[in-house]
């Protein structure tokens, strides 16, 4: 800036000279969040299913909805960073079953304490995220084929290590082991408040939506994951770590689909090889809902979270109303372009009225 | 303006271009008419023939999009559901975790009656003993005999997976046969695992495994191909699913094998095939059977508390068709009941 002020401009409100200074009134302030398009969709979404399905509005149904949101929602999280950090991941989903599979096996395989299982887990599910960000790191391929080789090969991890070690396609029960009841506490627990049951999935999506979103507005490696996703060589000249970022947003997915894994284990003890291909494109579909872009740069972490919720009223939702499932993937469908659109929009509008 | 109205006028004259021929280029075979003609003769569906309340009942099974034979226990399910004056909801989902939630929707909407699949039965453990705890009577379908009384079931109805493979087993020895392969086509089901090692235990003969990717179809012919062109000695294919049959027939075709085709499970295809001579034997279950006593059993024990079974699985199955019964079972293929 030159002491010499420009010629003053028209800026509305406190023209200050700079625009970055600029007093925004707060309504500017909102207009200008990634997640607003998402919320006016999800109160919709929650208004229309109110209207036609007599059940939704029950609290055991709510908690349901709830429910199913979060276990997408926990994966919505750091994949909506992963996307704003420009990059992809289509091995998130077989990722999650890798992880139950890992933690159910190796403790009953060593016949050790079940939470042995679960921390040899974390550290396998981790090298696969390290893996998937060195890869894209050392190739320089697009993250969407490498995490597209990632995937097709753990599918077949999945299935084939589980034939080879348990002789069937699931894993053996591993509820009577010591530690199963304390871990099954953390990961797979119920709350009852009232009459309200609450899972305990739910509170590990919050608080991983507080955690992102305090990462990503107020600290360094928040900013790093913007300028990363908005234009990596400026973020490189300027100084930003590009391959630790990238490869730090990649561990956050492992990490993210671990305590999902645990919780596919705990809740239901056994786990099935084959489970888990196809909801990669659903936390994507969450996260691009919730206000991420394709392309990078742009999104935030309660915008996956609105994103997630909408997909767990509508998943439900269909079956409160009593309307034949067959439709559902085309609402989701008409849903996603809908929310894409409306977010399109809004940040139209929000660049507009700077 | 103009261009616009030539543009309106262009799209008429094809309209009346398409229902002029569709009028006057009728077929005198098949099609939608002759499916109706069908349809009129044998309309079981009426109006409820009882007089007890209108019950909910709804039925979560583990079937993936657009699966003919969920489709068929869908219409058993249907069908009985009219008779008994039951409002019928169905849902579905192939992962465990989704299906068990939609269980627990059923829990939330309060239904007076509950059907479940048990593919997948950890998942489903907890949900089901929480609806038997509710007091929704349970009956399990299809798949999960072994632990649907532990979790509070009052029957099961289905086919044995293990006892079914043995027949087929059986059923291939009196053949000759001599060499075979167990075709799966959806890697991690249990069901499809019991089938072909309950086939392998009965036959005499040396019978392999070979996994394709069941929705791929082009796929599944070409590893079926690849399979019999390395192959010459295998002399029976025994198919895991009412569509892979036909993929079967024409790989079959293509590496120019011997091998005779067998099926698990009917279509209008299988029975035509079973007519013609082009496949050997289907095992059939009778999935129309799995939803109609499901929804019936359901409406008897609310109506009468009545339970069929005696404690042990009420089996459908294993039925062997052969091409004796085809000619009577096309028909039936074809209206989606059999």
């Amino acid at each position: 800036m030159s002491s010499t002020a420009p010629p003053p401009v028209d800026l509305g409100k406190g023209s200050a000279g700079d625009e970055r200074l600029l007093a925004v009134s707060p309504l500017r302030k909102l207009l200008g969040r990634p997640e607003l398009g998402s919320v006016v969709g999800a109160v919709a979404v929650f208004v229309f299913f109110s209207v036609v399905a007599d059940d939704f509005l029950q609290t055991s149904s709510l908690s349901t909805v709830l429910y199913a949101a979060s276990t997408i929602g926990i994966m919505a999280v750091p994949v909506a960073l992963l996307m704003i950090g420009g990059e992809f991941d289509l091995s998130a989903g077989v990722l999650v079953t890798t992880s139950a599979l890992v933690s159910s096996m190796f403790s009953y395989q060593m016949t050790a304490n079940v939470w042995v299982g679960v921390f040899v887990s974390l550290l396998v599910t981790l090298a696969v995220g390290a893996f998937n960000g060195m890869l894209l790191t050392l190739t320089k391929l697009p993250s969407f084929i490498i995490t597209l080789g990632t995937f097709l090969m753990l599918t077949g991890l999945n299935l084939g290590f589980t034939k080879l070690i348990t002789g069937r396609v699931s894993t053996d029960s591993i509820s009577d082991m010591q530690g199963f009841d304390s871990a099954k506490k953390l990961f797979a627990s119920e709350l009852v408040i009232g009459d309200v049951t609450l899972k305990v999935t739910v509170l590990w999506w919050f608080g991983l939506v507080a955690v992102a979103t305090w990462i990503l507005l107020r600290t360094r490696f928040g900013n790093w994951i913007y300028a990363v996703g908005g234009n990596p060589d400026a973020a490189r000249a300027v100084g930003v770590p590009v391959v630790r970022t990238r490869i730090g947003l990649y561990l956050g997915v492992a990490f993210a689909a671990w305590i999902s894994g645990q919780h596919l284990l705990f809740s239901y003890d056994v786990v099935q090889s084959g489970e888990g291909v196809g909801n990669e494109l659903i936390y994507i579909i969450a996260a691009v809902i919730g206000g991420c872009l394709i392309t990078g740069g742009y999104g935030s972490a309660i915008g996956s979270a609105v994103g997630a919720l909408i997909f767990g009223m509508t998943s439900k939702g269909i079956v409160y109303a009593e309307w034949n499932p067959d439709w559902f993937k085309f609402f989701l469908g008409a849903m996603l372009l809908l929310a894409a659109l409306l977010n399109a929009w809004v940040r139209k509008r929000a660049e507009a009225t700077r | 303006m103009a261009r616009a109205r030539t543009g309106v006028r262009a799209v008429g004259a094809l309209l009346a271009a398409v229902l002029g021929a569709s009028l006057v280029g009728c077929s005198s075979t098949g099609g939608k008419r002759a499916a109706d003609a069908r349809k009129a003769q044998a309309e079981a569906v009426g109006k409820a023939a009882v007089s007890t309340p209108r019950w909910t009942f709804a039925m979560v099974t583990h079937s993936g999009e657009g699966d003919t034979f969920w489709d068929i226990v869908q219409k058993g399910a249907k069908e009985a559901s009219a008779k008994d004056n039951i409002n019928f909801l169905y849902s579905k989902s192939d992962e465990g975790q989704q299906q068990a939630q939609l269980v627990q929707a059923a829990i939330d909407k309060k239904v007076d009656g509950l059907i479940v699949t048990l593919a997948k039965p950890d998942a489903m453990k907890d949900v089901v003993k929480k609806a038997v705890a509710a007091g929704i009577p349970v009956i399990t379908i299809n798949s999960g005999s072994a632990q649907s009384k532990e979790y509070g079931a009052l029957t099961h109805i289905g086919q044995d997976e293990t006892v079914a493979g043995e027949a087929v087993g059986t059923e291939l020895n009196q053949r000759g046969k001599k060499k075979a392969v167990c075709v799966l086509h959806e890697q991690g089901n249990v069901g499809h695992e019991q089938r072909c090692s309950g086939a392998a235990k009965t036959f005499e003969g040396e019978m392999q495994n070979l996994y394709v990717d069941g929705t791929n179809m082009p796929d599944v012919q070409a590893s079926i191909e690849a399979k019999l062109q390395t192959d010459k000695a295998i002399d029976a294919v025994v198919t895991l699913g009412a569509p892979f049959a036909d993929t079967a027939v024409r790989a079959k075709e293509t590496a120019r094998s011997k091998a005779e085709i067998d099926t698990f499970d009917l279509n209008p295809k299988v029975a035509a095939g079973l007519k013609s001579g082009a496949l050997g034997f289907a095992v059939d279950q009778q999935p129309y059977l799995q939803g109609y006593e499901a929804v019936d059993l359901l409406w008897l024990y609310r109506y009468n508390a009545d339970m069929l079974g005696g404690g042990l699985p009420v089996l459908t199955g294993p039925q062997i068709v052969t091409q004796d019964q085809a000619a009577q079972l096309e028909d039936y293929t074809k209206r989606g009941t059999r």
